[in-house]
């Protein structure tokens, strides 16, 4: 029973980096801007929040954790939205190729949080010893609730972030349903000729867009920062395969934004799932591993058997739009 | 002339790189009226109408609207001036609903008012007698109901100016008279309509004035209870045409395919071929009728072995001095390695023809790539092939290298009719070959057709006019729903005997 409930719980944990991943990419893709640069921009958002707590906590003799989330919060949307910027510049002014401005952005990305990490190490003393205690804490702080039972430590014991994932799912849904903003931004991705015809501004909405999914995506940076790996550093590369993840989940969830909510909690659990399976070996681990990708496939499949248009990514995907091309 | 028009251009002018698309264009649009903008292939009517939608910006001129001097930057600020056009291409989402697509862009609250769109869509509806669903989806309209859609989308936005971009060219002969009912019961609405075509009939039976363009230039104006179709297309192309098309005498036909109980499944289960046998000579021309997607294009897609057929269906063919060949399972590839030169102008010029982001010389390759034994592919072969076919055709671009896709419709046209045919082939499949194309261009295509007969060539030509299959083909082989409804001699054959064939499948007798 114990051993399901801290799965469930590392489930929800990991589940929330990448639903902030996908969320963020399912608001870029819908404007129709394949954006492959959401490893990158998740390292960026991660860096500029531990780079803000880091220097927040050790020039303030007794740092707050209110001040020190809000300051890497901060830190982490201007950061990330930076990124989405130079995404957007490139692919909708200068009209680059999507796929090698994305993946450019994700090594740019990674090299540039991987830098300042290991120099943030040095001024800290050595590798791993950076720590961002009180702000990481205020990222984890629990309610009481949590301590109701089985249910409660499943639900309830987790830092604001994973609810606010929850919630943004939830917004982004109506968003993009039920409201005008939203069915301008669909018709930008499915047909930026029809949106421009009709009057949208197809480059606001791709800028703006591009940017928003930026800033979310690198909330999911911040959260393995300062939640998943408690406010540290490590040079592994993990950030860059949870964002390659995000993006499958993308299409997991069929660009749309309440599948990613479970479809994230269960990529969790597939994750995590050889932790728990006893008797595996280092090699046999590693099969287990595959499993969110092998679904996703499996699910890439299924979808394009049964051919509903709805279930299929925005139209004009991965398309610059050029009003004066025929 | 007391009333001031609705739209005035003045001396505008539009270029794309080297090729002028309009050059000192000054024209009106009035209250009221319905204006048939009349031209070429290529003569600039869809560029400067573009520019009265906000799509393309000119490079200089003035346009004025209701009297006052305006600049209009975008489709935005068309729409805000009353201007609408109905594109050739639409512009709607397939995903959306009907409702969807006519609320997206318009201002508002941050909701959506999903009923109350609904309600005012039915108000327009019923107003003019249009039919529309606000919760259809556009993937599950046929085409006339997606260009009705754009036009209750337009006149949402209160559109009081609609301009409509060959409207007719997807619709048949039913819907089109739709859609003249429509387009008269807003022009008694106060409304001005302005409709670019290059089909006579119609601008005689819907239009008040016809505007004609030729070459970028405005020729002028007439009104249409004044003129007729001959005066019309002396405008449009500067001189007369000669209207008849040449038909020479099959010279020592012989079977050259023999089509036997051809039959077609669709992959959504329909039987889309039904048992067609014909056989087509050497040196005539085959024309096949029937309305659209009554087999035409499966029938051809079969026989290049684009297309699975079922058990039992047969094409032999006999090329020239050599035994004949079962054409029955052979990829098109092999088909085309066996000697047997199956040129096929597909339906859709762009889609299945020619690579859009690649030059004329690039594409001519596409054809000829695998020929010779080097690793390399020849340059020189191509390029020659090319500069041909643009000088014999007289293909407009502004460069060779420049992608098609670049090029206007009719133009694409030329470049891959012109292909299949620079191939010499010994059967000449073509599809829809003119669709599209000028006057002046059709009349070549029909010359390299008869060419192509002279030298011995077996051609299947489907069209759409019947007029010119009338005029041009041999034999006439009607389609309806997927079998052969009859096969008719050109020479003989009228047209109220085509057009009932079309329409009504005949008993077969026997079996």
């Amino acid at each position: 029973m114990s051993q399901l409930v801290s799965l469930l719980q590392a489930a929800i944990t990991f589940g929330t980096v990448i639903m902030f991943g996908a969320l963020g990419e399912v608001v870029t893709e819908k404007s129709g801007n394949l954006n492959l640069g959401t490893p990158g921009i998740m390292y960026l958002g991660g860096i500029a929040a531990l780079a803000g707590a880091f220097f927040y906590e050790s020039g303030v003799e007794n740092p707050s954790a209110v001040v020190g989330v809000l300051i890497a919060l901060v830190c982490c949307v201007a950061a990330s939205a930076l990124g989405g910027l130079i995404y957007a510049f490139l692919t909708v002014t200068l009209r680059a190729n999507q796929n090698v401005t994305g993946l450019t952005l994700t090594i740019f990305g990674s090299g540039v949080a991987n830098f300042f990490g290991g120099s943030m190490n040095k001024l800290a003393g050595g590798v791993g010893q950076i720590s961002v205690a009180t702000t990481s804490g205020g990222f984890r702080a629990t309610l009481p609730l949590a301590k109701l039972g089985t249910a409660g430590s499943i639900l309830f014991n987790h830092g604001f972030l994973v609810y606010t994932a929850i919630a943004l799912a939830v917004v982004l849904h109506l968003m993009l349903g039920r409201t005008r903003v939203g069915l301008n931004l669909r018709t930008v991705g499915e047909s930026p000729a029809t949106a421009d015809a009709t009057g949208i501004n197809v480059t606001r909405y791709k800028y703006t867009a591009t940017c928003v999914g930026a800033v979310i995506t690198g909330l999911g940076g911040m959260f393995y920062v300062m939640d998943y790996i408690k406010g540290t550093w490590a040079n592994d590369g993990a950030i860059e395969s949870l964002g390659w993840l995000a993006l499958a989940l993308v299409i997991f969830a069929a660009w749309k934004p309440l599948n990613t909510i479970w479809g994230a909690y269960l990529f969790g659990i597939l994750y995590w799932l050889y932790y728990y399976i006893s008797g595996l070996t280092r090699y046999s681990q590693e099969l287990f591993k595959m499993l969110p990708y092998v679904v996703t496939i499996v699910v890439l499949v299924m979808t394009s058997m049964r051919k509903k248009r709805e279930n299929l990514g925005p139209a004009a995907l991965g398309q610059n739009y050029f009003r004066e091309e025929r | 002339m007391a009333e001031t028009p609705v739209i005035e251009l003045q001396n505008v002018t539009k270029t794309f790189g080297y090729v002028v698309a309009n050059s000192e264009v000054s024209m009106d649009i009035r209250q009221g009226e319905i204006l048939a903008v009349l031209g070429e292939n290529g003569s600039g009517k869809t560029t400067l109408m573009n520019m009265i939608a906000g799509i393309y910006f000119p490079d200089s001129g003035h346009i004025r609207v209701r009297g006052k001097e305006v600049s209009i930057a975008s489709p935005r600020d068309a729409f805000d001036l009353g201007i609408g056009m109905i594109h050739q291409h639409f512009k709607l989402v397939d995903v959306f609903s009907a409702a969807e697509n006519i609320m997206l862009g318009l201002d508002g609250g941050m909701l959506l008012d999903r009923k109350g769109v609904a309600a005012k869509i039915r108000e327009i509806c019923d107003k003019y007698g249009f039919e529309v669903d606000p919760d259809q989806k556009v993937y599950d309209m046929s085409v006339s109901q997606k260009q009705t859609l754009e036009i209750v989308k337009v006149l949402y936005r209160g559109v009081d100016i609609l301009i409509l971009d060959e409207p007719t060219a997807v619709l048949t002969p039913q819907e089109t008279d739709n859609l003249f009912a429509v387009l008269r019961n807003m022009k008694a609405d106060g409304k001005s309509v302005v409709i670019i075509t290059h089909k006579l009939h119609e601008v005689m039976s819907v239009s008040d004035r016809v505007a004609v363009l030729r070459k970028g230039k405005y020729i002028g104006d007439v009104s249409t209870k004044d003129t007729n179709p001959q005066a019309l297309t002396n405008m449009m192309v500067g001189r007369t045409v000669e209207l008849n098309i040449e038909r020479p005498d099959p010279v020592n036909p012989q079977p050259r395919l023999v089509v036997e109980h051809l039959s077609c499944t669709s992959p959504a289960g329909v039987q889309v071929l039904k048992d067609v046998s014909f056989t087509a000579y050497s040196g005539e021309i085959l024309g096949v009728a029937g309305i659209s997607g009554c087999g035409q294009k499966e029938l051809l897609e079969a026989i290049a072995g684009l297309q699975p057929v079922t058990a039992g269906s047969s094409v032999r063919y006999f090329p020239e001095g050599q035994a004949e060949e079962q054409l029955v399972g052979c990829s098109p590839r092999k088909i085309k390695d066996m000697g047997v030169h199956l040129s096929f102008v597909p339906e859709d010029r762009l889609g299945m023809g020619l690579v859009g982001s690649m030059g004329i010389p690039d594409n001519m390759m596409l054809r000829s790539y695998s020929e010779g034994h080097s690793i390399f592919a020849g340059h020189k072969k191509p390029n020659q092939m090319a500069k041909e076919v643009v000088d014999e055709l007289g293909v407009v671009t502004s460069s060779m290298n420049a992608p098609v896709r670049k090029m206007s419709g009719g133009n694409v046209q030329k470049v891959l009719v012109g292909r299949e045919i620079a191939l010499s082939p010994s059967v000449l499949m073509a599809a829809y070959a003119v669709r599209g194309l000028d006057i002046n261009t059709s009349y070549t295509i029909y010359h390299l057709l008869n060419e192509e007969k002279r030298q011995g060539v077996s051609v299947i030509y489907v069209g759409e006019d019947l007029d010119v299959l009338l005029a041009l083909c041999d034999r006439i082989l009607v389609l309806c729903a997927g079998q052969i409804n009859g096969i008719l001699d050109g020479r003989t054959a009228t047209k109220e005997q085509v057009g009932l064939l079309m329409t009504s499948l005949q008993e077969k007798e026997g079996d």
